[in-house]
Parts: C-alpha cells; structure tokens; sequence
C-alpha cells in the first residue's frame, strides 16, 4: 500500500479500474494518515470520514460498471475557500468559523461527478490574505519538510497535505501567488490558470480580479489531469470564459527543442538568495540540454507590481468583505447596543489582523480624494505590466525564474512586518495582475533541505504547454518524488 | 503623506470596523508603513494609460430572462444568526 502515496494518479487510476485497488481501500489508506500525521502539521480544518466513505463506496459502484473515467475514485483535499454543502466553509477565518455551506462550489460540483473523493477542508492564511499560513484562525499550519517553517501561503495547508502526502492532490486558489509561492516551499507542482478559466463560483471573494483556482499535486500531468476536471465555463460566474474545453494533458510530450526561454533581467537581479539562485540555474541547464533557447527579456515594471497589487487586491477585498455584516451567515459578536454596533463589533471580532488591515486600506484608497492617487493609478500600472508580458512573449515562448525569493522562512519570522511578508510575493504577483498562466515545480533544495521553486510563466491560455514544459523536466530529474523525512 | 489617528479612525468607521484604543496607535503605524510602501506608484509617468480594471477584458454576458432558480430561503436561513417567519432579524433602527 505504501508505494500508492507517491504514486501518479494515471498510476492510482490504473490501479482502480483494474480493480487492483478499491476507492474505499484508498480512501482509508489516506484517512489514517490524516489521522495520524495531521496533529503535526495542521494543514486539515475539517476531514468527515463517514462522508469521505460514503463517497468512496460511490466511486466504487461506478468503477464496478466498467466505463469510469480518469478521476473516479481519486481522493483530493480542498482549500476551505471553497464551498462544500454540508461541509463547514471557514475560510481560515473566526467569521465563517460556523459556515456550513448551503451549496457547493462550480468546481466541488464538477470534481464531484466526475467521481473525485472529497478528503477534507485545508488551512490556509484568513480569507486568502497572506503568504505563510500562519494567519488563520485554526492556527498556523507547519511545513512537513521542517515542522520549524511556514508551509508558504495562502495555500499552505493544501501544499503541507500533499508534500505529507495526507493526499495525492489539493486544490488551491491563487490571487497573488497562494498557489505558485506554497507549492514552491513544499517541494510541488502547482498552476494557477489563466484567469476566466476555473469558475469562481462558491469560491469565497479576496480579490475578484486577480483570484482563480487552480491543482496542487505531484506532478504536473497529475495537475494537468485534475485542470481538465475544473476548468470550463460556468454562467454563474460573470468572468467565465465561454471557450471550447481543452484537453490539459495533450502536450505533456512536447518537445523541448527549440524552446525559447525568457529570462527577465529583473528576476535575476539581487533579491534572491544564493541557494535559490543556484537551484534555477542548474534547471535551466537542464532546459538547455534538452535543446531550449535561452533569451534575455525585460519586464521593466515588475518591480511596481508589489505596491500595484497591494492597492488592487484590497481595494476588491475591503469591498468583497463587505458581505460579512453578521446578519445573514457567519459571526456575529455577543453584545450590542444597535445595529451600527452589530456590525462593526461582528466585524472587529470576527476578522483576524491583517485582514482588517487589508480592509482597511481598501477602504481608504478608494474613500473620496484618494481614488484617482491610489486605485486608479495602480489600475494604470496595473497595464503596463501586462503590457511588459505582451512584449516579452514576442521574444520567448514562456518566461522562467524563482517562485520565491528564499526558501520557506521560519514561523514567525515575518509576521510583526507585514511589507516584508508581501514581498515574498515579488515574483508572482504580476501574473495576477496580467491574468496570466503560471505553475511552480520543484527544482532543487537550499539549506536545511528545504525545496526551491522554478516557475513557469507563459502566455494566456498557455496551460497545456506549460505543463508538459514541466512534464519534460519531471521526466529527466526527481525533485517532484523527493518526500519529506518522516512521513513516509 | 501620513495617516493620524484621526484618519485612521474614519476609515475604520467607513470600514465598520470597531477599533478598540489600544489597537489604535498600532494600526497607525501599520497602515502608514503600507502607504509608503505603495507610494512608489506615484514616480511612474502614467499620463495617457488606459486604466486596466480586470484580468481579462470582457463586455458583461447576458443571459435569456428566465427563472433558473429555486427557492432556498429555508436552507440559507438555517445558518444565520436570528431569523423570525422567514426575516433577518436586527436590532430595531427606527423608533
């Protein structure tokens, strides 16, 4: 059994429709590693057995009939952002701390036909609002590669989960960099599609223009896999995009030959530390070796894109985040005297600190006199980042560098600072604000054994080819295998 | 440009943010730590840019008029604070 935890899921697949292994066998197998590994980590909010069985024992009956398809009987975790009927929905934070979905998500729904075993709910920063998982409500979750560190974030627990191999794939969702920055710190791959592509719907709101879901697995055919289960339009969410629907795996075996690699200046200026630097080095001479260009590009904005986004994203947050009035869901303070009263102490008990400051700044960048200073202005700069891409990409075919500047940080390193903890988003945030395609793959390990992430930028709808750019390099070395000491 | 108390304050009340005393010199501190970070937009010559207000531009769907939903009040009011004969309940706003 033990070799399945490290297994493809074409492999766990195979292995479940040639009835070799059972979906209920699978999903006690995981269960009991939850069970007994999570206390450690911390990266599961909620895991409901009876359910997951349930499901499983469904699965079963389907792979019985003979005509199963990819993900039928394939446990899987979710960020508790996004919806699960029945299911508490926390977001990480004390305001849904009793939120027990009454729907579920486009993407829950859509996994859930096609046969996906719901495993549980994973921690993650309040409300998607952070780079280390340590801003949550349930408390912070640990890095299974040093139980010292942050896990990375937003996404930590369903980075934490998979790298423990708790589950052989999560999903996560990615405003600024919360898929891409935590795969990178636990040793994963993780895409965060082009934006429009992966419903948002029963998806909880952080920042509506730049948030999207996206797979944290193994690899990245077990991410392209699972994409194929998620992406496609969905009229309840008005940023949908209506496309003919693509097979996500069709070019895992693309040839690397030729392959012209952007490479920006400003990446691989000072800010990233040796280590990190040594490991993307050794990746793209393993990139050149299979017959890939490397190009110098400019993306002469990017540095603008840390202070852009952080008047972007909370502005769209402090209005999201209006909602929660402790009126219809969710908390609502003890004592009050009126209304004003209900929601402002509802409010001020129910959020954590940085998502009141998050709110907060929204709140005054875009209060009467400082609009045009501040919201329209990063809007302004906002396109010419994505402009800086359009031209890159008319020199290279994807662009590479770091996903993180430094290898997962210890717990508690960063959090009395919080522009030192957002510029640990200085690599991905500018995809966001671009809307662009993304995903992270382990290249590597700094000090302390800590993984590194090579990240993989490329044009909008992209996806498919990234990821057998991905699937190339995970071909020729193992850093996607490597586990943690400890859990295996 | 630097944000007081006072600042701080109004836009926890636009906010509704309850804001205890003791928090208040803190945030202070915080908020303004972020707005100098941000004021960095202002050296960027941004005259004549279109302003890009999301990831992909889009012209907003419409759909045909029809009803595609059903009724839900009982299962989204099972999980609010206080509901009576099918109302949220609030303090009282008007004498």
């Amino acid at each position: 059994m033990n070799e399945l935890i490290n297994a493809s899921l074409r492999d766990i697949s195979r292995a479940l429709t040639e009835r070799r292994l059972s979906a209920v066998e699978l999903a006690t197998l995981f269960l009991e590693r939850i069970e007994r590994l999570n206390p450690t980590f911390n990266a599961f909010i909620t895991v409901e057995p009876d359910k997951t069985l349930a499901q499983a024992r469904a699965a079963d009956a389907r792979l019985a009939s003979g005509n199963a398809g990819p993900l039928v009987g394939i446990p899987l975790a979710y960020k508790d952002i996004f919806c699960t009927k029945g299911m508490l929905t926390s977001c990480g934070s004390n305001m849904l701390s009793n939120f027990v979905a009454p729907y579920d998500a486009h993407v829950v729904e859509q996994l859930s036909n096609a046969g996906i075993v719901n495993l549980g709910k994973l921690n993650m920063d309040e409300f998607a609002m952070g780079s280390s998982t340590e801003s949550s409500f349930f408390g912070p979750t640990k890095n299974p590669w040093d139980v010292t560190r942050v896990p990375g974030g937003s996404s930590g627990g369903s980075a934490a989960a998979v790298a423990a191999r708790l589950a052989p794939v999560a999903l996560g969702t990615d405003t600024g960099g919360s898929i891409r920055q935590p795969a990178a710190m636990c040793g994963l791959t993780g895409i965060k599609p082009t934006y429009g592509i992966v419903s948002r719907y029963g998806m909880v709101a952080y920042a509506s223009s730049l948030d999207q879901g996206g797979p944290m697995a193994k690899s990245a055919a077990d991410c392209a896999l699972v994409l194929n289960g998620i992406a496609g339009f969905d009229q309840r969410d008005s940023t949908s995009l209506d496309r003919p629907a693509e097979d996500y795996t069709r070019a895992l075996g693309y040839s690397i030959k030729g392959l012209r690699i952007g490479l920006p200046r400003e990446f691989f200026a000072d800010g990233m530390d040796d280590e990190v630097r040594f490991a993307i080095d050794e990746a793209l001479n393993v990139y050149r070796s299979l017959g890939a260009e490397l190009v110098q590009v400019d993306l002469p904005n990017s540095e603008l894109s840390v202070p852009a986004y952080y008047v972007v994203a909370p502005a769209e947050a402090s209005s999201n985040l209006s909602r929660f009035d402790g009126v219809r869901y969710g908390y609502r303070a003890p004592e009050y005297r009126d209304l004003g009263e209900l929601y402002s102490r509802s409010r001020a008990q129910g959020f954590g600190a940085e998502v009141k400051r998050r709110i907060m700044v929204g709140t005054y960048v875009l209060s009467h006199g400082y609009y045009d200073a501040y919201y329209l202005k990063a809007q302004k700069l906002r396109r010419l980042i994505a402009e800086d891409f359009r031209n890159a990409f008319a020199h290279c075919d994807v662009i590479m560098g770091p996903t993180s500047p430094f290898v997962a940080f210890p717990i508690g390193a960063k959090t009395d600072d919080p522009v030192q903890m957002y510029l640990s988003d200085i690599y991905t945030v500018s995809t966001n604000l671009a809307g662009l395609p993304g995903l992270s793959i382990p290249c590597g390990f700094g000090a302390g054994n800590l993984p590194v992430g090579l990240q993989i930028l490329g044009p909008w709808f992209d996806e498919a080819r990234m990821l057998g750019i991905a699937h190339q390099y995970q071909q020729q070395t193992d850093w996607h295998l490597r586990m943690p000491g400890g859990v295996a | 440009m630097s944000l007081t108390i006072s600042d701080v304050e109004r836009v926890a009340k636009l906010a509704r943010l309850e804001l205890s005393a003791s928090e208040g010199a803190a945030t202070v501190t915080q908020l303004n730590g972020i707005l100098a970070f941000v004021e960095q937009l202002q050296a960027v010559d941004t005259t004549g840019i279109e302003p890009m207000t999301h990831a992909v531009e889009l012209v907003q769907r419409l759909r045909p008029d029809f009803v595609g939903e059903t009724d839900h009040r009982a299962a989204f009011q099972a999980i609010a604070p206080e509901t009576e004969l099918g109302l949220y309940l609030v303090p009282k706003v008007i004498e």
